[in-house]
């Protein structure tokens, strides 16, 4: 059992001391040591001044927001920061080159991220969607990032995660030992990856006495995929689930929507399973889950529970979980061949943005109409759920604006009004993005980032 | 005097990196908040009000008093001097007094040896506020009369008369949202105690001069007793003026209350629930015209929100003012301009002060216009051009045709129309649209002794020159643009001049760097001081090598007399050592002042700029019709910056004070609730454009051949605000996608479906 927090730090171990707190922020605590290359923009995840990178043993290079993450949560992980590129690094000068600075606040951040990028590939928009410039407006830094190339660094020696104990901060490796210590202590604020809990680090500045936090738990990681679908692990980030996507067509429908709940840097951290330990109406995942009927898997000491999501979610912010209970994983089923698989996520942002509204569905087909149709919306409830009226609308009825638009009619949702959109605006954009779905069903362009 | 108009330029108009680029993409460059931090220091963190109106009965500090780690909690009582920080007007506290006037307003301090000492303890001071009613409208303030700049009027004419008479009559109403800031780095100072009364304080500030007047004001004592240094900002946008000077204040009555150094840094959240944004406006009109679309008579009122208090509100609403008719004109017209009192964070100034919001009162009357023509808005604009403001400068308006041909064209305007046309006939829901916008911007700054600046140039005897100036680096670009001019008049290599942090110890008396003047004016201060050493040394140079001063050559870090047959040379560095034997002085102060404006505020007349700069950009959308959410495909600027100083830097300000512009009108909204509270404290709530945001054709050019006609640097223009204006091109854009003339600002995914459904429902 360790208790000393080891990670390393641009390619060199370090074992913290003894006393350092477990739940002083990974932010704090480097600009503590004189590493002031990452910043304080916002604490709350969203501005990506703070920007780190974990280098995984397999190369991947995973940026997450070092304003949220926990040291007690990084034990066993390799951390680079701009520091650990240096001066001559080919990505910070091809932004100096590109007249990518103005103020310059932003850039060590956006800095990794480009690092990451020039590994991880993809579009670089969502490279970015993590990292706010209030400077430039952005076209000379994307400039900057088309002209870098990944500078085959070589990654990290692999660490196996073990379990460790940093004062009240529990890091079990084993279900058991999870399910154990959760019985003893009841009172452990149940941590994955931070992205929602976060904050009472960062901007609230806590120090709870006692954290259970899940990362390392052997039965909870990684994504499997089995051939009636994914069982994602509860600590499984986003972005796993997200790769799994990109590698299936099935799960196509999905990818874009995956590609916009948060940034790089949270998909790197969040989980589903925060997601459902949230429960909050506006959870991107739920929809999701809703429209393809997965299964939570709950465990505590006296056995297990398989929950279908509709009932795991009961009410504002509110789950199924009883004190003693743990989410394991979750199960997600395939979607039937033929099927209709959609997803549509209404944010003022295109990127980095709580869903205002956010529907999924799932339809299935018999002679050319609507066998059975399963569609959930965020945003519109005190939970994220579905809408049987709607759905009855669309049986038996071939998938077309006239069909959509009838379900549309049918909704029974009074939303809740705040800054994020009027009752009026949630109900309108709702049936907007039903009716969306008979241009996607269409295979039209049907939507503005199409 | 040599001001380049004639000269082919070496060093001015280099398109040179920012001076700290590299060192920012590695972290190198220090904000203040990575300062090495000085011994003993301690922390602060701000008590908020949770209330938007109230009387402030109590506060109750106890419990936060006997929390671990903290030193002091400071009440209005403990204040030493006045417990007042307005920039302009008086009576402007630091920390509320009898009554609570916004949500999020400052009413203690509290001091701690950690930051996360002095925040946990602030959040547990407890106010006990007797609630008084909010207001929190714009038409709430007007109906109410509660002025806190009272309405001015610019007449000509009988604008009612002209409207009676005229054969078409329209009118309405709309609003423009504000904007927070957000600049990446928040407000921040560090102050430092030391001998007698002196206080040293590292501000994060455009405005160095006002900190220290605040901060004397605040601690009571001379100004010689306060040095204010700022070496950078990460970001400012006019956010760093007012606001920045009252946190320093705070810091240094901490500092001076305690003997110790005292840091405050704002949490994101109280940033934006303390400080002051870009003032909301509402706006009201009536207009008359001819079937050419001719304006005959204009009735308008811009009414803005100026927020609990004065602040810089009167600047703000001259320049909306100023700004009102941009570059079209009406023959007769009523304009009246305000701010009113409503229990808001005070609203202060934000890149363009007034000018972008003034310039969006034209847009929706012309557009309304051409709606009701049914002409192509473009020829209404046309039919109304100006070669006069209403109060009586000269504007060019050739170079209004030009810049607006120019975007026009470079966006292939005719051709674009055609394909949108097809896109919207082929697509059920999608809706591309298309929109023009044109401007004058006028630059200077609206008080008219503003326009001053000083700048301090050493040369040292290898040669090397220290430059310091008042202006502020915010990221603009401005260090290097001033280095550039001082390596202009010596023409010696950039890099031999240094660049320093601004202090109020070495440059008196200076102006905020805003109001896109800061090259403008600390270049030609520098100019002054450089061209002041550069005369001393050629007298020395003179007479080393026995020929007339005026034929002494300074050129490529060589000095040499300009006559035939001679080859004797100096360097720089030789020529300085030269001067140090023949005890010459190596120093200089520099000073400018603008000439000729002036501005008569009873009459609302006068020259007030001294010129005008002109924008044009063309953007084109894409409108989901279902949704209402949108993004801008292209967007073709074309920006007049005379003959520019670097048109590397002034690339990016034009290219980011567009999308910053875009945020304003489209994605950033400020919401309060109906009790006047604050709710889009933070980055997750509100939402600044993203990189997916910028239109991914986005093509900025400089006009060409343009240089300034006013005596300008180097005839060079400013740029720091006017293409934030531009960004109005995208509204007339969704304007024409959604088949609207009205649009509330900003125009979020939203106000354009609400919009649609309405239309579709009829009226
Ligand atoms: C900048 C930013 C952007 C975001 N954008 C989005 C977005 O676009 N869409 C969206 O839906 N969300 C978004 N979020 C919210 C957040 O990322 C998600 O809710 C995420 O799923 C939380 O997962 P986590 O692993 O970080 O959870 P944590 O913060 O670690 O935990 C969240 C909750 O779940 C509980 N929990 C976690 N794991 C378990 C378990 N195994 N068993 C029992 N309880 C458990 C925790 O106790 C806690 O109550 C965003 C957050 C931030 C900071
Ligand atoms: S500080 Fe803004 S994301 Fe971490
Ligand atoms: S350069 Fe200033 S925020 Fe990006």
């Amino acid at each position: 059992m360790n208790d000393q927090i080891r990670l390393v730090l641009n390619g060199a171990p370090r074992t913290l001391p003894p006393h350092q707190s477990p739940t002083t922020t990974l932010l704090d605590w480097l600009r503590a040591e004189g590493l002031t290359g990452a910043k304080e923009g916002c604490a709350e995840g969203d501005c990506g001044a703070c920007t780190v990178v974990l280098e995984g043993a397999d190369g991947a290079r995973t940026p997450v927001n070092a304003c949220l993450c926990v040291l007690g949560q990084l034990h066993g992980r390799a951390i680079r920061t701009v520091e650990g590129l240096g001066p001559q690094h080919t990505v910070p000068r091809a932004l100096a080159e590109a007249d990518a600075t103005q103020c310059g606040f932003c850039t060590p951040g956006i800095v990794m991220s480009a690092w990451a990028h020039t590994r991880e590939g993809g579009d670089p928009h969502e490279a970015l969607a993590g990292n706010l410039c209030r400077c430039t407006g952005y076209r000379p830094i994307l400039d900057a990032m088309a002209r870098m190339q990944d500078d085959g660094a070589a990654p990290p020696a692999p660490m196996v995660p073990d379990s460790a104990k940093f004062g009240g901060f529990h890091l079990p490796a084993s279900l058991d030992e999870a399910l154990a210590l959760r019985a003893v202590r009841p009172e452990a604020l149940v941590l994955m990856g931070g992205t929602d809990l976060g904050l009472r680090f960062s901007e609230h500045r806590e120090h709870p006495a006692q954290v259970l936090c899940l990362l390392n738990v052997a039965e909870m990681r990684g994504v499997e995929v089995r051939p009636t679908g994914l069982r994602i692990g509860a600590a499984a980030s986003y972005a796993e689930w997200l790769r799994a996507c990109r590698a299936d067509a099935a799960w196509a429908p999905l990818v874009p929507y995956l590609a916009r709940l948060g940034s790089r840097q949270i998909r790197g951290l969040g989980t589903v399973a925060g997601n459902l330990g949230t429960a909050s109406p506006i959870g991107d995942a739920l929809p999701v889950l809703l429209a393809l009927g997965a299964v939570v898997e709950v465990a505590q000491l006296r056995g297990v529970r398989h929950i279908p999501v509709g009932e795991f979610l009961t009410g504002y912010r509110r789950n199924a979980l009883v004190p003693e209970e743990l989410i394991v994983a979750i199960h997600l089923p395939r979607p039937p061949e033929g099927a209709f698989l959609a997803a549509e996520k209404l944010s003022r942002r295109h990127d980095q943005d709580i869903s205002a509204v956010s529907l999924a569905a799932l339809i299935t087909f018999e002679d050319g109409v609507v066998r059975e149709a399963r569609l959930a919306f965020g945003g519109m409830d005190a939970t994220a759920r579905r809408c049987a009226p709607a759905e009855a609308a669309l049986r038996g009825r071939p998938l077309d604006d006239g069909a959509l638009a009838g379900a549309g009619q049918a909704l029974d949702f009074a939303p809740m009004a705040d800054w994020r959109g009027s009752a009026e605006f949630r109900m309108e954009a709702a049936r907007g993005l039903l009716r969306r779905l008979a241009l996607r069903h269409a295979g039209l362009p049907a939507e503005i980032f199409a | 005097m040599m001001d380049g108009s004639s000269f082919r330029l070496k060093h001015a108009g280099q398109a040179l990196r920012h001076d700290s680029a590299l060192k920012h993409a590695t972290g190198e460059a220090r904000f203040l908040d990575d300062m090495p931090e000085p011994a003993g220091l301690l922390h602060a963190a701000l008590v908020l009000s949770p209330l938007a109106h109230g009387r402030l009965d109590a506060l109750d500090t106890q419990a936060a008093g006997a929390m671990p780690g903290v030193v002091r909690i400071i009440t209005p009582q403990d204040i030493p001097g006045e417990n007042d920080i307005a920039p302009i007007a008086t009576g402007e506290v630091m920390l509320a007094e009898q009554m609570v006037e916004h949500h999020g307003q400052a009413l203690a301090i509290v001091v701690a040896q950690t930051r996360d000492e002095a925040l946990r303890a602030a959040a547990a001071v407890t106010a006990a506020i007797t609630p008084l009613p909010p207001v929190l409208s714009i038409e709430e303030g007007l109906a109410r009369e509660a002025w806190i700049i009272k309405p001015q009027t610019m007449v000509a004419g009988d604008a009612a008369a002209a409207l009676e008479a005229a054969p078409h009559r329209l009118s309405g109403e709309f609003r423009a949202g504000g904007q927070e800031h957000f600049y990446l780095e928040g407000q921040i100072a560090l102050a430092i105690p030391g001998e007698e009364e002196e206080m040293l304080v590292h501000s994060s500030t455009q405005h160095p001069t006002e900190v220290q007047h605040i901060v004397a004001r605040v601690l009571g004592v001379p100004y010689h007793r306060v040095t204010v240094q700022c070496r950078r900002m990460g970001g400012a946008f006019g956010g760093k003026e007012s606001n920045a000077s009252w946190i320093a204040a705070a810091a240094a009555l901490a500092a001076r209350l305690t003997g110790r150094p005292v840091k405050l840094r704002l949490p994101r959240r109280a940033d934006m629930a303390a400080t002051g944004k870009r003032h909301p406006f509402l706006y009201r009109w009536k207009v008359g015209f001819d079937d050419a679309g001719r304006l005959l008579g204009l009735d308008a009122l811009l009414a803005g929100d100026g927020g609990h208090s004065v602040d810089m509100s009167g600047g703000v609403v001259f320049r909306a003012l100023t700004h009102a008719l941009n570059c079209y004109g009406v023959p007769a017209h009523r304009i009246t301009a305000c701010a009113v009192k409503t229990n808001h964070v005070s609203n202060t100034a934000f890149r363009g002060f007034g000018g972008p919001q003034g310039a969006l009162l034209m847009e929706e009357v012309l557009h309304a216009v051409a709606a009701h023509l049914g002409r192509d808005v473009d020829q209404v604009r046309e039919a109304n051009f100006a070669s006069r403001t209403p109060y009586g400068q000269e504007l060019d308006p050739s170079l209004t045709r030009r810049v607006l041909a120019e975007a026009k064209q470079d966006a292939g305007w005719e051709a674009k129309r055609a394909e949108i046309a097809a896109f919207n006939a082929a697509h059920p829901t999608l809706r591309r649209g298309l929109g023009s916008f044109v401007c004058a911007f006028g630059i200077s700054f609206g008080i008219v002794h503003l326009n001053q600046a000083g700048a301090l140039v050493h040369v040292y005897t290898d040669g090397s020159i220290r430059l310091a100036h008042g202006g502020t680096e915010m990221g603009q670009g401005l260090f290097i643009k001033v280095a550039q001019v001082v390596a202009e008049v010596f023409s010696v290599p950039v890099e031999s001049v240094g660049l320093s942090a601004t202090s109020t110890a070495e440059i008196p008396n200076t102006s905020a760097t805003a109001a896109s003047t800061g090259s403008d004016l600390n270049g030609w201060a520098a100019h002054a001081a450089a061209t002041t050493l550069r005369e001393r040394m050629a007298e020395v140079a003179a007479q080393h090598f026995g020929c007339p001063v005026e034929e002494v050559v300074f050129e490529d870090g060589q000095i040499f007399p300009g006559g035939a047959g001679s080859n004797k040379r100096l360097t720089f560095g030789e020529l300085a050592k030269l001067c140090w034997k023949a005890r010459v002085s190596l120093s200089a102060t520099g000073f400018y002042k603008t000439p000729d404006i002036h501005w008569d505020a009873t009459a609302l007349k006068g020259e007030p700029f001294h010129y005008f700069t002109y924008g044009a950009a063309v953007a084109e959308v894409l409108l989901d019709t279902l949704t209402g959410e949108h993004r801008c495909l292209s967007a073709h600027l074309v920006q007049d910056c005379g003959r520019s100083l670097n048109p590397a830097i002034d690339l990016g300000q034009i290219e980011g004070a567009f999308v910053q512009g875009m945020g304003w009108l489209t994605t950033e909204e400020l919401w309060w609730d109906g009790q006047g509270r604050q709710r889009t404290l933070g980055p997750s709530t509100y939402k600044i454009p993203g990189s997916r945001d910028v239109p991914p054709v986005l093509h900025t050019r400089l006009l060409a051949g343009s240089a300034g006609r006013a005596r300008t640097l180097f005839r060079s223009k400013a740029v720091g605000e006017p293409p934030l204006l531009l960004a109005t091109a995208v509204v007339n854009a969704l304007r024409d996608a959604a088949g609207l003339v009205h649009l509330d600002l900003p125009a979020t995914p939203e106000r354009l479906l609400l919009n649609l459904k309405a239309i579709k429902s009829g009226p």
